[in-house]
């Protein structure tokens, strides 16, 4: 506890509205799905998905830099445990998909509708 | 008595490292951080696989909001609203969590407590929350059949609309199945259960009733499942197996089972981990209650399972927009 302990109640009711209005969009727009959004294709899914997408890392920043108090400890014990799951996801991740997309692409035919 | 009480001594900092704190983080913070980024992999394990699955049936996945469309005690079809409202508890369950280590660090006992408590209730109405959505998913909504080429056709109305068996389906069973049971002198015999309707049965109501149509897995160009014209309907109809009423292991009314499989895992996987949380929570709520961190001069107890607790909040947030969302 190398930090110093300020109260912070008035910020964690801020990320609370934060996460909740981030939450209520992207339910709105789950249930309307705008054609625009929902039928265009961008890097493999639609705008929409990415919009899901970039919204809920932004709702994972808030917990983890605010809840989980990631701010207050040190950048390099910060960066340790940020950016190392990230790189072995993304890794992941990439190699996955790209997988099953060539299973699709090579499967898929095969199947009759 | 005396020998067995725990006596403080001044060497016991060799435990947590001779006292020193690398990166100004307490040996248990640290081990708690350590144990969520690798908590997160597994995770993302998951949910790659899903998402590789996912990629390899893109052209027939269930689309969620016609799968998740109920709330308890309420009719009609409102998709996603339950599973908000379910994320929603959990951020306000997160929120109880920091203000209980936030009175923690001003050293309010009775504060600590009772945001420990709040955590615990919001914690439980989640899981339970999570047990009525396994229920509904496992009993299903419409039911549909099964091809002898392991696809699921379901039926709509004349707007395009799913609607269930037993709109349509009517008459007698045709094969004159019954569930064996003892009452009926079937001693030692056991069979799962039979689906409500039979094959002929479902067969002979469509042909009945021309305003129904079979709908296939395929998504078209407009992201919907195709609707196949009477004709086709009939003739892959034709080919049914077995009837499905709701989603297992080994068979999903929704579409793919193995989008049933992942969803009881992934889900399953989390609820096992909010559970978990919910019973380390209890024990540290009456640990407040008692004293221990008030002797102890601190409550980085209630921080480190904090960190636990919000960890769990945080993989929701990513379950729920790649099962419910995407």
């Amino acid at each position: 506890m190398g930090h110093a302990h300020e109260s912070n109640t008035k910020k964690i009711w801020i990320v609370l509205i934060i996460l909740t209005v981030i939450t209520g969009v992207e339910v709105w727009l789950g249930i309307l799905k705008p054609d625009f959004l929902y039928l265009s294709n961008f890097l493999g899914t639609s705008w929409l998905n990415w919009i899901f997408i970039i919204l809920t890392l932004l709702k994972a920043y808030f917990i983890a830099w605010s809840f989980m108090h990631l701010e207050g400890e040190k950048t390099w014990f910060r960066r340790a445990i940020v950016w190392t799951p990230i790189f072995l996801i993304c890794f992941l991740v990439t190699l996955l998909l790209i997988e099953g997309g060539y299973v699709y692409d090579t499967l898929g035919p095969l199947v009759k509708w | 008595m005396k020998s067995n009480s725990a006596v403080s001594s001044n060497k016991k900092e060799t435990w947590s490292g001779g006292g020193v704190k690398p990166f100004g983080a307490s040996y248990g913070k640290m081990m708690m951080w350590f144990f969520i980024v690798s908590d997160a992999l597994t995770f993302s394990g998951f949910l790659a696989a899903y998402g590789l699955t996912r990629f390899k049936f893109i052209d027939s996945w269930p689309i969620a909001d016609e799968v998740f469309t109920h709330v308890p005690f309420v009719h009609g079809e409102y998709p996603m609203i339950y599973v908000a409202i379910m994320t929603f508890i959990l951020i306000v369950s997160s929120v109880t969590m920091v203000l209980a280590v936030d009175a923690g660090h001003k050293m309010q006992k009775n504060k600590v407590a009772w945001y420990m408590f709040a955590t615990i209730i919001f914690g439980i109405i989640f899981v339970g929350s999570q047990a009525w959505e396994w229920n509904t998913f496992i009993k299903g909504s419409y039911g549909a059949v099964k091809t002898t080429e392991g696809k699921i056709l379901q039926f709509v109305n004349e707007e395009g609309k799913q609607i269930a068996l037993a709109d349509f389906v009517t008459s007698e069973r045709l094969d004159g199945r019954e569930q064996h049971t003892k009452k009926n002198g079937l001693w030692f015999v056991e069979e799962p259960t039979i689906a409500t309707y039979s094959i002929d049965q479902i067969i002979t109501s469509y042909n009945a009733h021309p305003e129904v149509q079979v709908r296939t897995e395929l998504i078209t160009d407009q992201k919907k499942k195709t609707i196949l014209s009477r004709e086709e309907g009939s003739a892959q109809l034709a080919k049914t197996k077995l009837v499905v009423e709701g989603a297992n292991l080994e068979v999903n009314e929704y579409g793919n089972t193995i989008f049933a499989d992942f969803f009881f895992f992934i889900t399953g996987f989390h609820g096992f981990h909010v559970i978990t949380g919910i019973l380390i929570n209890i024990i540290i709520f009456f640990n407040v209650i008692l004293g221990t961190y008030e002797k102890r001069g601190h409550y980085e107890m209630v921080e480190k399972v904090g960190l636990y607790w919000h960890f769990v909040d945080l993989v929701w947030v990513f379950v729920f927009t790649f099962f419910y969302l995407v």
